[in-house]
């Protein structure tokens, strides 16, 4: 294998390995190939020195710079929080039925307040907030349990009828299928539909109606104008949770709804929840 | 250059460069991979991890068998803006019990590592079901056929030993009542009190709303406990891994 000879024509020496009879020309590698090459081992070394690396025995080298993945997130998450501490102290001690729209707390709230909305509640309630069959629509003036600040702060704190917060808002209307016969329940449902919408019968809405008092005025009141202590919705204005044709009603009627919202308290700090309060507030349908 | 030169008798034997190729990678794969068995920030130990409830894990294999790994990652990097949507990154030690794991690399959809809790049963039943009709925006495929495919624990048990042979450590009782944990935790109105004492945590609810057992149950069970096993209020990461 050692057959070095110097190349004829080129008068360079080759490298000894002959296949076939065809012999290769031992030329250097390009001097800007090489020194890159000891470069990087160079500063393979040192990077393994400066940050964790090498194995041992319980944990690996922790490295000169003392770099950690964690410390680097608890940092960054502490120098953006410190960049806002003024206002987020001020927005948690600030009596929020206070500030104006005008306020720079009020403009800073909304916008913090948006972005948490979008990363957290859209999925329900729609980008927009404008809900979803089953997940209330937050622009309306129409609210189950309370459209003021403190209701709406309350609502998010704690939720509705999760078992994670024992002061989640909580109700359950009974599922009427297995209490009122048939007959009555399309009745009672022609007279709900009754209320917002003079395409209905008149004669099955009267007789609805003795049923609704019996059974359904405890909640919804006597007008049927909804109570928000039990978060039980107005049947008067034409705004449907889940629906307000008269299968999506009549299903309603006998099996009844559980809606739930998670205690966003739980997974939330205090000046996000009260950020998201006046987010919520201010998109137009705020008492 | 003497040793150089004994090169060649390698090339020129492919049994001889198989050997000693196979014992270069050897020895790349002990410094690798060997020390993550020891070395203690890889084997961090953290309160309140546990082994997946039989309808838990059946769910968990729905997820797999549908691919939501390929479109969902389930590792919440230690990053701000990953911190702030998703929740407190992800430990090495929460995904201990998952064979495989299911950290995936690819998000089409969001991370899903700290799902659990964050919304209802019935919005998780909406959604897969239409995912379209909560999001509008979302381009998810429909999995209604989920609240429509029956399930039993006719291989549970068998399902739960093959955890355990692969070291998820299971006590004998867990397998002796894995088919009645696997129904309880779907209704509301059985005795599952055994369930949550050999799942702390569990949550039990009839998941899909209708009174069959089928695999939407399954998958919301698996999907309800995702990343809720620790509890960051009590917890704190050792911050210097």
């Amino acid at each position: 294998m050692t057959d070095r000879k110097i190349d004829e024509t080129t008068g360079t020496e080759t490298t000894g390995h002959s296949w076939d009879g065809i012999e290769e020309l031992n030329n250097p590698l390009p001097r800007w190939w090489l020194w890159t090459l000891y470069v990087t081992i160079v500063w393979g070394i040192g990077y393994t020195i400066a940050y964790p690396a090498w194995p041992m025995i319980s944990g690996a080298t922790s490295g000169l710079l003392g770099y950690s993945t964690r410390a680097e997130v608890a940092e960054d998450i502490a120098a953006h929080e410190a960049l806002n501490e003024g206002l987020v102290a001020d927005l948690n001690s600030a009596d929020l039925s206070a500030l104006a729209p005008s306020d720079d707390l009020h403009r800073y709230a909304v916008s913090r307040g948006a972005s948490i909305f979008r990363a957290q509640c859209s999925q329900c309630h729609g980008s927009g907030a404008a809900g979803a069959v089953g997940y209330p629509n937050l622009l309306d003036d129409d609210w189950l349990w309370g459209g003021d600040l403190a209701s709406i702060e309350y609502t998010i704190e704690h939720g509705v009828r999760n078992e994670a917060d024992f002061d989640a808002r909580y109700s359950q209307m009974p599922a009427f299928g297995e209490i009122l016969p048939a007959d009555e329940i399309t009745s009672v449902v022609e007279y709900v539909v009754s209320l917002s919408s003079p395409d209905h019968d008149s004669g099955l809405a009267e007789m609805g109606s003795t049923v609704f008092a019996d059974n359904c005025a405890t909640c919804h009141g006597d007008t049927a104008l909804g109570d928000r202590e039990v978060g039980a919705p107005n049947l008067a204005d034409a705004i449907w949770l889940f629906g307000g044709d008269r299968a999506a009603i009549t299903k309603t009627v006998e099996n009844a709804r559980f809606g739930v919202m998670p205690a966003w308290g739980l997974r939330l700090s205090d000046e996000d929840v009260r950020a998201v309060t006046i987010y919520v507030h201010s998109l137009g349908g705020g008492e | 250059m003497a040793l150089l030169e004994k090169h060649a008798i390698l090339e020129k034997s492919p049994t001889l460069l198989l050997t000693f190729s196979l014992l270069v990678v050897t020895v790349g794969g002990i410094i690798e991979i060997a020390p993550l068995f020891w070395l203690e920030n890889t084997i961090e130990e953290v309160e309140g991890v546990r082994p997946y409830s039989p309808l838990e894990l059946t769910g968990r294999d729905i997820y797999v068998r549908e691919g939501c790994y390929v479109c969902h990652s389930q590792m919440i990097r230690p990053l701000r803006d990953e911190v702030e949507r998703y929740g407190h990154y992800s430990l090495a030690a929460e995904s201990m019990y998952d064979h495989p794991f299911q950290w995936g690399s690819k998000r089409t959809g969001p991370d899903l590592a700290r799902v659990g809790g964050r919304y209802s049963d019935a919005w998780h039943v909406d959604h897969l079901i239409d995912p379209q009709s909560v999001v509008p925006e979302s381009v998810m495929p429909k999995y209604e056929f989920l609240a429509e495919t029956k399930i039993e624990p006719t291989y549970v048990t068998d399902l739960l030993n093959t955890h355990r042979m692969v070291g998820v450590p299971y006590t004998d009782e867990q397998l002796e009542q894995a088919s009645a944990d696997f129904t309880a935790q779907a209704d509301p109105m059985s005795d599952f009190d055994g369930l949550l004492e050999r799942y702390p945590g569990a949550a039990v609810s009839n998941f899909d709303g209708q009174p069959e057992l089928t695999e939407m149950d399954a998958l919301i069970a698996y999907l309800q406990v995702l990343g809720t096993m620790v509890d960051f209020s009590t917890f704190t990461p050792d911050p210097s891994r």
